[in-house]
């Protein structure tokens, strides 16, 4: 007997040709589906056109940068763009495309029907347009966008702001909703819906990092609505939990936003984590080397996320005591990292590697993400930090982490089961060029910001000394670069879509796992019987 | 996990982009409501885009819950999909648990630390050369710039309302588990009567909270803007009210649910999740009379 799928939604139990309904037609299929597949499809895709997005404003940014002095946009435009490039990189491409991934790859890697509440699930989805539609559209308000940058410091984003941020709030708030209930969506799938057999230890690591994020997700995206919330009530209704006049202060915006900010960066990288744990193995042949220490690794990560935060205030005046709790709690972060790579690197000991365009962004990605986080390290430093903070320093670094982390491993994952989605290889040759244009543009662009934030250039401003112009000038051209790349990703994917060598069941020789069992293309509804997992 | 035979998955549906659309305009309308007001802008028309948002959201909740709750009842749901429920209800109550502990962390971090640091105390004492004059007491009721932030002559006495508002909310707990319990028997009349007992005891408790944040605004000058004090009280039993609020509907619901003869013995998770909200609800509330209001 197969999950019951209702063809109508008045809902009067057809038993009739259930099994094989495809999609609906047109616009309204997208618009009012239940499908994971369906919304898994609709969050890349968003995710995508974020990236687009978010990156053209990293371009505007590149090119004010490119020599000193100021050239094509004003400071109050420059700021807007920081800040919005930021936010949308963050909440509108990384934090969607994983959500994407797992709609897509969670129900097919644990047996699934379907995610466990398909309709919540359509509502996370669309509420994501709305509330980017809301942000962007304060950039042609009167007063302008969001400028207060991505991490909206009180004062700053209270007292100073444009009058815009009372709707970048709600858009946070929808966010958050949004963020909530895909997170809720994706614990009770994992923990309801696995097919028997399928115990917890035996989940693809890429369920298992979803499992944690999702709980980092549910506990963090609340304190951000109680943050902006305050943000609110400071704005319009008179209150001072960030002023020091009525009592509050501002530094405790910083506490409340960096509890959830700290988490946050997890959130966006653990399930990188996983997807590359699934990728690197596939590609050497060999299992993964300590599977159970990885699923504890990534637990003691989430945990230790939510006694990290103030490493990012070190400069705003904590006490002694705080800089050195936090500071040691930090760089206790590296141990269960450093088990992570040390897998990764013992997995491909003596495999019989290929180097296909998954297996290059995620090895690059392992060598990559390191350096973001061995400038993790230094910056955690408390001491080191007070010359580091606020300079480029800091750019390079989450960088590091976000780009050859978050969004390798986003392609990684998509190069990886694109051949699942489309039914269709991908051209090798041109993923190959993507990724060699990819690695060069963005270690162009991102390497060099070490050495201007070491020597003192601040972050976030349009203008900057003399002295810094030749290694501007060279990531600039890193970013033009890694920036157009993307463009190419777009004209493959499409053309993945569009056509291609017919791909197998299972396109991979060294792969493991259920979603390779079902046909390529993925049915529109599969594992309505549940596999048995021995 | 072994009950895989059956997994209920819904055909298309409207009501997600019906729910995404209403509080899209809900919020703008917020916002555009918030920011005219704020600007002293004198004709908005934000209140009216405020209300059509919120009427959709309104029509959505019964539409969606309306086709659950039929589906429930037309038996199309495994034990499966119950407990899909139960851990997305369990989530989603965790969700909220945070969202306060975002607002208890406030308040413990002005009394622990920002506020005796304004007063010139600990390792920050520095801060005082900001109002050299300022002298931290909690409840604060002096403010460092009292032009800006005027300051309440009193707070609200612990023992008098919010007492008794701490017995109605703790005693509805108590008739709400009896009602679970007649309602495990199948006693049909105890249940409906300690049922509507217990939203009476709720609203009770919100008109008393209501009469409090009078007595505050009019007699004492406790209010949002009269500095943390009044920032951290408000916010805290403000949501705490608004979330009794929302409790209270639910229980309605359930109320009406069971007097339409909904709901049997074994299954009544609706009803669970409810009361799990108001549990949910009466704990915050022991944590706001002892943080807030004693302490």
């Amino acid at each position: 007997m197969s999950a019951v799928i209702d063809t109508d939604h008045k809902g009067h139990g057809h038993a009739g040709d259930d099994h094989h309904h495809g999609p609906a037609k047109g616009l309204m299929r997208w618009v009012l589906t239940t499908n994971h597949k369906d919304i898994g499809t609709m969050y890349l895709w968003f995710s995508f056109a974020m990236f687009l997005l978010g990156g053209s404003m990293a371009m505007v940014i590149r090119a004010e940068l490119f020599q000193p002095g100021l050239q094509i946009v004003q400071p109050e435009f420059f700021n807007q763009m920081t800040t919005m490039h930021g936010l949308i990189m963050v909440f509108g491409a990384v934090m969607p495309a994983f959500v994407g991934l797992a709609n897509w790859m969670i129900p097919l890697m644990i047996g699934a029907p379907d995610m466990a509440l398909p309709r919540m699930n359509n509502f996370s989805f669309w509420l994501l347009p709305a509330a980017f539609g809301l942000l962007v559209s304060t950039l042609f308000t009167a007063g302008g966008g969001p400028n207060f940058g991505w991490t909206f410091y009180a004062p700053l984003s209270t007292t100073y702001a444009p009058e815009s941020v009372t709707f970048f709030i709600f858009a946070i708030h929808l966010m958050g909703i949004s963020s909530i209930m895909g997170a809720i969506n994706v614990v009770a799938t994992i923990l309801n819906l696995r097919a028997p057999g399928m115990t917890l230890m035996k989940m693809p690591l890429f369920v298992w990092t979803w499992l944690i994020t999702a709980f980092l997700l549910i506990a963090v995206m609340p304190v951000l609505a109680g943050c902006v919330t305050m943000m609110l009530m400071d704005i319009h209704f008179g209150t001072s939990f960030f002023s020091a006049a009525g009592g509050g202060d501002p530094v405790l915006f910083q506490h409340v936003f960096w509890f959830f900010g700290h988490p946050e960066v997890y959130i966006m990288i653990l399930p990188a984590f996983g997807a590359v744990s699934s990728i690197i193995p596939a590609f050497a042949r060999k299992p993964l080397f300590g599977y159970t220490s990885m699923v504890y690794a990534t637990a003691s990560i989430a945990f230790l996320s939510f006694i990290v935060w103030a490493h990012h205030m070190f400069t705003v005046g904590i006490p002694l005591t705080g800089e050195l709790f936090f500071m040691y709690a930090t760089l206790l972060i590296a141990v269960p990292t450093g088990v992570k790579v040390f897998n990764w690197a013992s997995t491909m000991w003596r495999g019989s590697m290929t180097f296909e365009t998954p297996m290059l962004f995620a090895v690059a990605f392992v060598i990559l993400f390191t350096i973001g986080g061995f400038s993790g390290l230094m910056l955690a430093i408390a001491p080191a930090d007070f010359q580091y903070h606020d300079t480029y320093f800091v750019v390079a670094h989450f960088h590091y982490v976000l780009v050859p982390g978050a969004i390798f491993g986003i392609f990684a994952s998509a190069y990886f089961w694109l051949p699942k989605w489309t039914g269709h290889m991908y051209d090798e040759t041109l993923g190959k060029l993507h990724f060699w244009m990819s690695f060069i543009g963005m270690n162009m662009a991102f390497f060099p910001m070490h050495f201007v934030g070491l020597a003192g250039m601040p972050r976030r401003i349009p203008d900057y000394n003399m002295m810094f112009a030749n290694f501007n000038m060279v990531s600039s051209i890193g970013a033009f670069m890694f920036g157009a790349t993307q463009l190419l990703f777009l004209f493959i994917v499409i053309k993945c879509i569009r056509g291609g060598k017919p791909a197998a069941a299972k396109p991979w020789d060294g792969a493991d796992g259920l979603e390779w069992t079902v046909p390529s293309p993925a049915p529109y509804h599969t594992f309505q019987t549940p596999p048995e997992v021995k | 996990m072994a009950s895989h035979e059956q997994y209920y998955v819904p055909a298309q549906s409207k009501w997600p982009i019906i729910a995404t659309l209403g509080l899209l305009i809900t919020v703008y309308g917020l916002g555009t409501w918030f920011n005219d007001m704020k600007a002293g802008r004198p004709e908005s028309s934000g209140p009216l885009i405020f209300f059509v948002g919120g009427l959709l959201v309104a029509y959505m909740l019964f539409g969606w819950f309306g086709t659950v709750i039929k589906e429930s009842r037309s038996g199309m749901y495994s034990g499966q999909m119950d407990r899909s429920f139960r851990w997305g209800m369990s989530w989603f109550i965790f969700s909220e648990v945070m969202f306060f502990a975002a607002f208890f962390g406030v308040l413990f971090y002005v009394r622990t630390w920002a506020g005796p640091w304004l007063g010139g105390e600990g390792d920050k004492g520095i801060a005082n050369m900001l109002w050299p004059g300022f002298e931290y007491s909690w409840p604060l009721l002096n403010n460092p710039d009292s032009k800006l932030f005027p300051a309440p002559s009193a707070v609200i006495d612990p023992w008098h309302l919010p007492l008794l508002n701490t017995v109605l909310l703790v005693s509805s707990s108590f008739t709400l588990t009896f009602a679970h319990h007649a309602l495990r028997k199948n006693h049909r009349t105890p249940l409906k009567l300690w049922l509507a007992l217990t939203v009476l005891l709720g609203a009770a408790f919100l008109a008393f909270q209501a009469i409090e944040y009078v007595e505050a605004y009019e007699e004492l000058g406790l209010t949002l803007g009269s500095g943390i004090y009044g920032a951290t009280f408000f916010m805290l039993t403000g949501f705490h009210g608004a979330h009794v609020t929302l409790g209270a509907i639910m229980l309605t619901v359930m109320l009406i649910r069971i007097l339409r003869g909904h709901f049997t013995p074994d299954q009544h998770f609706g009803f669970e999740a409810a009361a799990w909200y108001w549990h949910f609800v009466d704990v915050v509330w022991l944590g706001l009379f002892t943080f807030v209001y004693v302490l």
